[in-house]
């Protein structure tokens, strides 16, 4: 199985709160913070790395490309990635307020295409952008069957239909898909026994955690001997021309009005009675 | 002028309540550009949807029976073909809005706004604001494309009340979903019955995090506030990952958005994604044994307890109010 992993590299998102926007409005500033990987696209590799290899001995039994898109340094992010696992990385640069889900799906679906990919597993949103589109644009633009916000993927023994289970709003539904597909991943993807590929042992659980593999020292040594391609957006056939245009950012308003500690229950019932009148 | 098509969420022959925010940005869409809107209702049921949608000011309804369950593959290409003539087409930034809605902007080659908080028109432009970074940041943008495609935050639009009149009702032919389509095939669809208040439109909401450490705690301790209130429960993206509760109760960037008049997290740290969840509620409470926990930048009241202790107590206290 040949699987393209889109790989953003974002602001550090656990420290969202400390970007700053520009003073007139044009730009969104993260300085001083590092730049990461999409921790979202960091769910779905790991989801992909499991579906590439037999979990009890890691060995590797498909392929892995990553994809940027993103300036010179994104290739760390593909670095990265191939440190996980990843056998392949392809960087196009770009500056990232050319960006949008558009010109990004664009892309993807044009290296899925000239990849000849089984599957393109993409991070459900960007955690700077927040928007949840390109996965499913590239869907169609491929003309492929989508899988949003999947919990839990079993392949047959092929690897060429796929049990997904996913999360919806209301509950989860389960469908069957015959590739080639994409797939975004929900929280969920990382538990323990969210991915059966039909070659890892069926009662094989990976460890429980909330995130995705760690790469030892050595990973990241022998990941800098893996090849990284540039690529520019005429190689592809892409015209970069965004159809989202942001005219202005802006914080949120702070919210009003201090903390108030209470000592006990029946303070904070009666503040919420009588003050704050909401029970 | 712009006219805006309403794509209704059906369920169980009844249009969901989110589709009624869906039509609030598209009556203030329509009313800013001078433009009029329709509703189109799909899906299995959509019918009768349709009907339950005629009496909020739609110049027309329009419905197109899919069955097999919903999957963007075969909603698509009729939304798409439904969607000509129309300058923004819309739905709520649901499950359902967030997975089909990308979907019919990508046949119509259309930018997409996606969760916008609120929508303003200047001039000719059409401005669509929206949550970023985790609700760090907005952002406000336009788009370029002539078809525009745009889900909304179910929080941040108030439901469209009926308005009277009785908009027409008409069939529209649904269109193959073709080999995309064909290579997909709902299995089987579970969904959470609950007798509260939905998560996303309740005046109370309750969460219970990690430190509630099993799912009979959820139960036992955390439920019976959540029925005192009348709230509606939620929890973090710990407690659903521990298999605690369904993950339609998760709340944050990766969960369910909610502005509730009142919002109680219990045991939970307030990590950055969660608060993108909740942060937009109107008085939030903290009950939580460490007084540093990062959900006190955002409480206006902090009570500094056990949940095992402070949550029995605070039920009968509440109990003794009604
Ligand atoms: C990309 C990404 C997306 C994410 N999306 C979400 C999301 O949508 N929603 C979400 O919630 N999380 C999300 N997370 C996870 C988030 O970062 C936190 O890990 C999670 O919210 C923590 O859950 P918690 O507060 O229940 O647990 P913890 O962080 O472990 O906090 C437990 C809290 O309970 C308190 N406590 C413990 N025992 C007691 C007691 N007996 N009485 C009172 N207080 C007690 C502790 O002091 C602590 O503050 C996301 C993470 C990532 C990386
Ligand atoms: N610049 C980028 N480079 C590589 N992948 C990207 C990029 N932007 C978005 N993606 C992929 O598309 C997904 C959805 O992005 P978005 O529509 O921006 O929320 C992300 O999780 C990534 O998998």
């Amino acid at each position: 199985m040949k699987i393209l992993v889109p790989v953003k590299r974002v602001s550090d998102p656990e420290n969202a709160n400390k970007v700053k926007v520009s003073g007139d409005g044009s730009q969104v500033t993260a300085d001083g913070l590092e730049y990461t990987m999409n921790p979202f696209d960091e769910w779905s590799l790991e989801a992909a790395l499991r579906l590439t290899e037999n979990g009890s001995n890691k060995e590797r039994v498909g392929e892995i490309v990553l994809v940027s898109i993103g300036p010179a340094d994104a290739s760390q992010i593909i670095r990265k990635g191939l440190a996980m696992g990843a056998e392949r990385g392809i960087h196009i640069e770009a500056e990232d307020e050319n960006l949008d889900s558009h010109v990004v799906a664009q892309v993807i679906a044009a290296i899925a295409k000239e990849e000849n990919v089984d599957v393109v597993f993409l991070g459900k949103q960007s955690a700077d952008g927040d928007s949840n589109v390109a996965g499913t644009k590239v869907a169609e633009m491929l003309g492929w069957p989508l899988v949003n916000y999947a919990m839990s993927i079993a392949t047959d023994a092929e690897g060429k239909t796929f049990t997904v289970k996913r999360e919806l709003d209301f509950g989860q539904q389960t469908v069957k898909v015959t590739g080639p597909v994409v797939f975004t991943s929900s929280d969920r993807i990382l538990q323990p026994e969210s991915v059966k590929n039909g070659v890892t042992p069926a009662d094989f659980a990976y460890p429980e955690s909330d995130g995705a593999r760690h790469t030892p020292i050595r990973n990241i040594m022998q990941a800098k001997k893996k090849p990284i391609d540039q690529k520019s957006f005429a190689d592809l056939g892409v015209e970069p021309k965004r159809v989202n245009e942001y005219v202005k950012f802006e914080l949120p308003p702070a919210r009003s009005g201090e903390t108030t500690f209470v000592e006990s229950v029946a303070e904070l019932v009666e503040k919420l009675h009588t003050d704050a009148k909401v029970i | 002028m712009t006219d805006v098509l309403v794509v209704a969420e059906v369920s169980e022959g009844q249009p969901r309540k989110a589709t009624l925010s869906a039509i609030s940005f598209a009556k203030a869409v329509a009313e800013g550009t001078g433009g009029a809107f329709d509703i189109l209702s799909i899906g299995d049921g959509a019918e009768s949807a349709a009907g339950a949608l005629t009496g909020f000011g739609a110049r027309k309804v329009l419905h197109t029976e899919i069955g097999g369950g919903y999957v963007s593959e075969t909603f698509a290409p009729t939304v798409a073909a439904a969607a000509g003539g129309y300058g923004v087409v819309t739905a709520c930034a649901s499950s359902f809005g967030k997975d089909l809605l990308p979907r019919v902007a990508s046949k119509l080659d259309a930018g997409v706004a996606s969760d916008i908080s609120s929508v303003a028109v200047e001039g000719g432009d059409i401005l669509y604001t929206r949550p970023m970074y985790a609700g760090n940041v907005f952002g406000t943008l336009k788009i370029t494309t002539p078809v525009q495609v745009v889900t909304v935050r179910q929080s941040e639009f108030e439901p469209a009340a009926e308005s009277g009149g009785a908009s027409p009702v008409e069939a529209f032919g649904a269109v193959d979903g073709g080999d995309a389509a064909g290579r997909i095939e709902v299995v089987n669809l579970e969904v959470v019955k609950s007798e509260r208040p939905g998560l996303t439109e309740a005046d109370v909401v309750v969460s219970g995090g990690r430190s509630l450490k099993s799912a009979e705690n959820f139960e036992n301790v955390l439920e019976p506030l959540v029925d005192a209130l009348n709230a509606a429960m939620g929890a973090s993206r710990a407690a659903v990952d521990a298999g605690y509760v369904p993950n339609d109760l998760q709340v944050g960037q990766t969960g369910k958005v909610v502005a509730p008049k009142l919002y109680i997290a219990v045991g939970i740290s307030g990590a950055i994604q969660h608060l993108a969840g909740m942060k937009g509620s109107k008085t939030i409470v903290a009950i939580n044994k460490d007084r540093e926990a990062p959900i006190a930048q955002v409480a206006d009241y902090f009570l500094v307890a056990d949940l095992f202790d402070a949550v029995p107590a605070m039920t009968e206290e509440v109990k003794k109010l009604k």
